[in-house]
Formats: C-alpha cells, sequence, structure tokens
C-alpha cells in the first residue's frame, strides 16, 4: 500500500543560496493524523509549499498516495487538500461562493457541488453566515471556510498548517473534534503544523520534528512521549505547609504556602510520594503537569540540533 | 482533467470574472461611456465640424471606431491585469495553483474574462455612438473578428503584466505610459496619411494602428494599411503572446518560489 503522502530527497535552496530543505525524507501512511513540528524558519511551510505545488523544489521526489507530483500533476492534485496558514480567499465573495468556485476549479458541477457544500456548511457552523461577504467573518469562521473550502473535493490528504492559530480555545476543541471526525470517519489523511504541542499531542499518532532544513525525529507520539525520562507535577495541597518536606528518591519544591512540585523518574511511582507525603500529614487535593510534556521534549530536541548545527559550524 | 471536468472549470472562473466587473459595474462599465459621451461632443462634434472630413468620411464617422477600439483594448487589459493581480495580492490564486486546472485553462479562463468586459464596453460605445451618428457597418464579419481578436490579444498582454507586476503601481504603468499613448498615436482621431512621410513610417511600427485602422475598414470600407495583413499579425501576436503567458505560468513567474 502506497504512503499518503511520501517525500524522497526533497531539497530547496531559495534564490539567495538559503538552504530551506536539506534532502528530508518522509513517509506519512495512509489514515494517520501526523504531526509535522519545528520551530519558524525551520522548513515546515516550505515542505508543505511543495507538496502543494506552490515552491519549486531543488531536488527530490515527492508522491501523493504514490501518484508522482510532477509526472501526473492533475491526478495528485486530487488527492490533496489545502488549509494554509494565511487567509488565501477573495474576502469580497460570499462564503458559499467561495466554496462552489473551488469545486469548479476541480471540475465539479455547481449542482453536484451545493450539495456537498451546504454540509460542510452545516458542519462547521457557518451555514448562517453563507450569504454572508467572507470580510464580515470572524477569525476563527474564517479559519472554518478554509477548511470547508479544502474538504469540498473530498481529498484523501489534507494538510493543515497551523489551522487553530488565533483560535479561542472553545473553538479550538470543537475543530479539533471534527478533524479527529473526519481523520476517524472518513479515513482523510490529516498532516498538521501547529505552534500549540498540546494539539499535536491530544490529535496526532505520528510525529516528524524538523528544524534546519532537515528532520530531527520521526516516530509515533507514544514513542517519543516515552523517551521523557521525568515528568513534573504541580501539586495543590488541602493545607499550607510552611517549610518544603522531604521525600527520599523524589525531587520536591515548595512553590508556596500551598504548592509544591514533584519530579519523577522514569520507574519511580507516584503513588509511593503520595504515600510520603500522607504520613506527614500532607493532604493533595489536586494535580497536574507543570508544562506540556511534548512541549519539553520538542524545546530539547530543537535545543540539541541547534547545538549541533553549531558545532559543525565550529568546524567548518 | 478530462474534457467535461475542464469545461467545468473554464466555466468557474469565466463566470466568477463576469460577476467581478459586473457586481462593480460603476467602476468598470460606467466611466467608459461617459469619457467617451466627452469624446464625441467635444472630438466629433465641436471640433469635427470645423475638421470637416478625414479619409473621405465625416470626422465624426471616422473616429467612432478608433474610440470604440480604445475602449475595447484599455478595458481588456486593465481587467485581466486588476483581477489577475488582485488574486495574487489575495493569495486566493493559490487554490488555483494547487488544483489540478492546466495553466492553458486558467489563462483562457481569465483571458476570456477580460475579453468580455472588452466587448461589453465596446458595445455600450456603440451604442453611445449612435446618439451622434449612423453607424453603416460594411464588413460585420471583419469588423466581429477584428475586436475579439483585439480583445483577446489585450486580455494575455494584461495577465502577463499582472503575473510579472509586483505591487499595484505594475499594473498601471503599462496603460499609462505604453497603451494610452501607443493608442492616441494608433490612427484614432487621424489618418496617417496626414503625416510627413517620416511620421507615417514610424506609426508602421504601432500595432495598434493595425488594429485601429481594420476595425475602422471592417465599419466604414477605409483604411490606412493592408488588411489582410494587419488580421494576419494580430493573429501572430496573439500565439507569440499566449505563448509568453504560458511560459512565464509553468516558470510559476510571480506565482511559486
Amino acid at each position: 500500500m502506497h504512503a499518503a503522502l511520501s517525500i524522497r530527497g526533497l531539497t530547496k535552496v531559495y534564490d539567495n543560496s538559503f538552504h530551506a530543505l536539506k534532502g528530508i525524507d518522509l513517509e506519512v501512511p495512509q489514515g494517520d493524523f501526523f504531526a509535522l513540528l519545528g520551530p519558524n524558519g525551520a522548513g515546515k511551510s516550505t515542505t508543505l509549499g511543495v507538496v502543494s505545488s506552490l515552491v519549486r523544489k531543488t531536488a527530490g521526489e515527492v508522491s501523493i498516495y504514490g501518484i508522482d507530483v510532477d509526472r501526473e500533476f492533475a491526478r495528485a492534485r486530487y488527492y490533496l487538500g489545502v488549509v494554509p496558514q494565511e487567509f488565501n480567499f477573495n474576502q469580497f465573495e460570499k462564503v458559499e461562493d467561495i466554496i462552489l468556485t473551488q469545486a469548479g476549479y476541480y471540475g465539479i458541477p455547481r449542482r453536484q457541488a451545493e450539495d456537498r457544500a451546504h454540509q460542510l456548511l452545516e458542519d462547521l457552523g457557518l451555514w448562517e453566515k453563507r450569504h454572508d461577504a467572507a470580510r464580515m467573518l470572524s477569525g476563527g469562521m474564517k479559519r472554518r471556510l478554509m477548511i470547508a473550502r479544502a474538504l469540498i473535493h473530498r481529498p484523501r490528504l489534507l494538510i493543515l498548517d497551523e489551522p487553530t492559530a488565533g483560535v479561542d480555545i472553545e473553538l479550538r476543541r470543537s475543530m479539533w473534534e471534527y478533524m479527529k471526525r473526519i481523520n476517524e470517519q472518513e479515513g482523510t489523511t490529516i498532516i498538521l503544523t501547529t505552534h500549540y504541542l498540546e494539539e499535536a499531542e491530544s490529535l496526532c499518532r505520528n510525529i516528524a520534528i524538523i528544524n534546519h532544513g532537515e528532520i530531527v525525529h520521526n516516530t509515533s507520539m507514544r514513542e517519543l512521549l516515552g523517551q521523557l525520562n521525568r515528568e513534573t507535577f504541580v501539586l495543590d495541597l488541602a493545607s499550607p505547609v510552611a517549610q518544603c518536606p522531604v521525600i527520599e528518591g523524589f525531587d520536591v519544591e515548595r512553590l508556596d504556602d500551598s504548592q509544591l512540585t514533584l519530579s519523577i523518574d522514569k520507574g519511580q511511582r507516584i503513588n509511593d510520594a503520595f504515600a510520603r507525603l500522607s504520613e506527614q500529614n500532607i493532604e493533595v487535593v489536586s494535580m497536574r503537569n507543570r508544562a506540556n510534556r511534548l512541549e519539553e521534549l520538542f524545546v530539547r530536541m530543537v535545543e540539541g540540533s541547534k547545538t549541533e548545527a553549531g558545532q559543525q559550524g565550529g568546524i567548518r | 482533467m478530462n474534457s467535461r471536468q475542464m469545461m467545468v472549470a473554464l466555466w468557474t472562473i469565466v463566470r466568477s470574472e463576469i460577476r467581478r466587473f459586473m457586481r462593480i459595474w460603476p467602476q468598470t462599465l460606467l466611466p467608459p461611456s461617459i469619457t467617451m459621451t466627452m469624446y464625441f461632443i467635444i472630438f466629433g462634434n465641436l471640433i469635427g465640424a470645423r475638421i470637416g472630413q478625414m479619409d473621405g468620411v465625416d470626422y465624426m464617422d471616422y473616429i467612432v471606431p478608433g474610440l470604440i477600439m480604445m475602449s475595447v483594448i484599455t478595458n481588456s487589459y486593465s481587467n485581466v491585469a486588476s483581477s489577475f493581480f488582485g488574486s495574487k495580492f489575495q493569495r486566493s490564486v493559490e487554490e488555483m495553483i494547487i488544483s489540478p486546472m492546466p495553466n492553458w485553462l486558467v489563462l483562457s479562463g481569465f483571458v476570456i474574462g477580460g475579453a468580455a468586459r472588452g466587448l461589453a464596453v465596446g458595445i455600450i460605445v456603440t451604442a453611445v455612438s449612435l446618439f451622434f451618428t449612423d453607424l453603416d457597418i460594411r464588413h460585420p464579419l471583419l469588423t466581429t473578428l477584428v475586436v475579439i481578436m483585439t480583445a483577446v490579444l489585450f486580455s494575455i498582454g494584461g495577465f502577463i503584466n499582472a503575473l510579472l507586476g509586483k505591487k499595484f503601481d505594475d499594473i498601471s504603468i503599462v496603460p499609462i505610459f505604453v497603451l494610452t499613448p501607443l493608442t492616441y498615436l494608433g490612427g484614432v482621431f487621424y489618418s496617417i496619411h496626414t503625416l510627413p512621410e517620416f511620421w507615417q513610417n514610424v506609426s508602421l511600427v504601432n500595432p495598434i494602428l493595425y488594429m485601429v485602422n481594420t476595425f475602422r475598414y471592417g465599419i466604414l470600407g477605409v483604411s490606412d494599411i493592408n488588411v489582410g495583413a494587419a488580421v494576419g499579425a494580430i493573429a501572430i501576436f496573439i500565439v507569440i503572446f499566449f505563448s509568453a503567458a504560458i511560459w512565464l505560468l509553468r516558470r510559476g513567474k510571480g506565482l511559486r518560489s
């Protein structure tokens, strides 16, 4: 079975000699929910730009569901839907017309496209706004409009480039639900780039981290999170403590009267820590991760690749 | 894409282009009719009465074909230049680039849309001219052919301008500094036979002269140039411009980084 997206030796050198991509290889299986993460300027958008043909590659091969995007460009593009980072629709057109025009570009007759467009408008909460000019929509609605537009021709591979940027939490969560639904029920492969690492952690099964134009990590989310050797929790206490309790084998810090941090290494049991606290008459009422787990790893990996790049620079 | 899907895609672009210029008709269709009415009153009626005849026809009759052609040229060009540049500016062009539409289809859609506006304005200006003169078209088929070919040629020109343009100024430079002078010097208001020989020869390198004169020949039956050669030259220009636009699209000039 062909991969939903296969990238081999992808290189991009811009006219100003900047090496945006340095021969990356990437494979996204069919039906996957895949995260492509990296700091700003790492090469995420260039990679997705090449896949969607908005960026010309310098070298390498890209295929979508086994179809080479250069040799069979038209066939490959039927498989692809793209939700870009920036709003890229005619702000003066009506919401419904934007979606139907997009259907027309794929050769779908207007009458046939109307049913699908109405369904998408309803699913994404835009039905009431269908006759409004796009410029009248809120930021969140504009993002949903771009999702509806990208889905009108039923693509099997959907690229979401920071789809929830600037969207409030409630709306973001409803968009997550929708993305999960089309991934699970319709089998649409989704590639997501985001700066909200919580989003990637809760949605994606596999992940690649790109930095300085190179893939520095490519694995499953579970495996990646399994690399965390230590997690730090913030504990909220039922009654104040005057000084930091000492628990043998665990790192504990006192944040204030009623909050402690507790660091747990791989293999240690959190129950043991709670038992020791209980022995000291310290009752914990709630707890949470101090930082997003993926965020910790991401920072560590990006920092690591920065150091390596710095060392290479020194050798040269 | 199969041929049916291509027809749907082509009609999608043409439809949205026509809807665009119809929606903003006070900016697209009304101004040329007012400007041309001024030309007819001032040049045709007031000044034309003193000039008398040009190439054996009344001056008013003489300038009507040139003014119609001038409207067609400027409107075809500016429609595609502003619409395509606008879609580049708003980045909505990206949706066309990532779609399965071939380059020639995108170009054809915009060109048909631009030609539609050029011809719509041409019809309006023709209707306005009927208040000032009676038009008796001598060669209707040639007249129709030339006006369509001219609208197509300048629509492609507008497309190339929009592709190469990086800012809004870039799409107004060509109409102001190239198209308008060439049109005025292309025999809209005078026969090149009234010029000294040197300037007659200079005028012959102006492509718009051939379009205006062929169109005038179609309506009035008088021309400064060989009509057959002019139609052939316009056709060759269309092929060259179309090929250049396709080449630029294939290279992604102004569209892909």
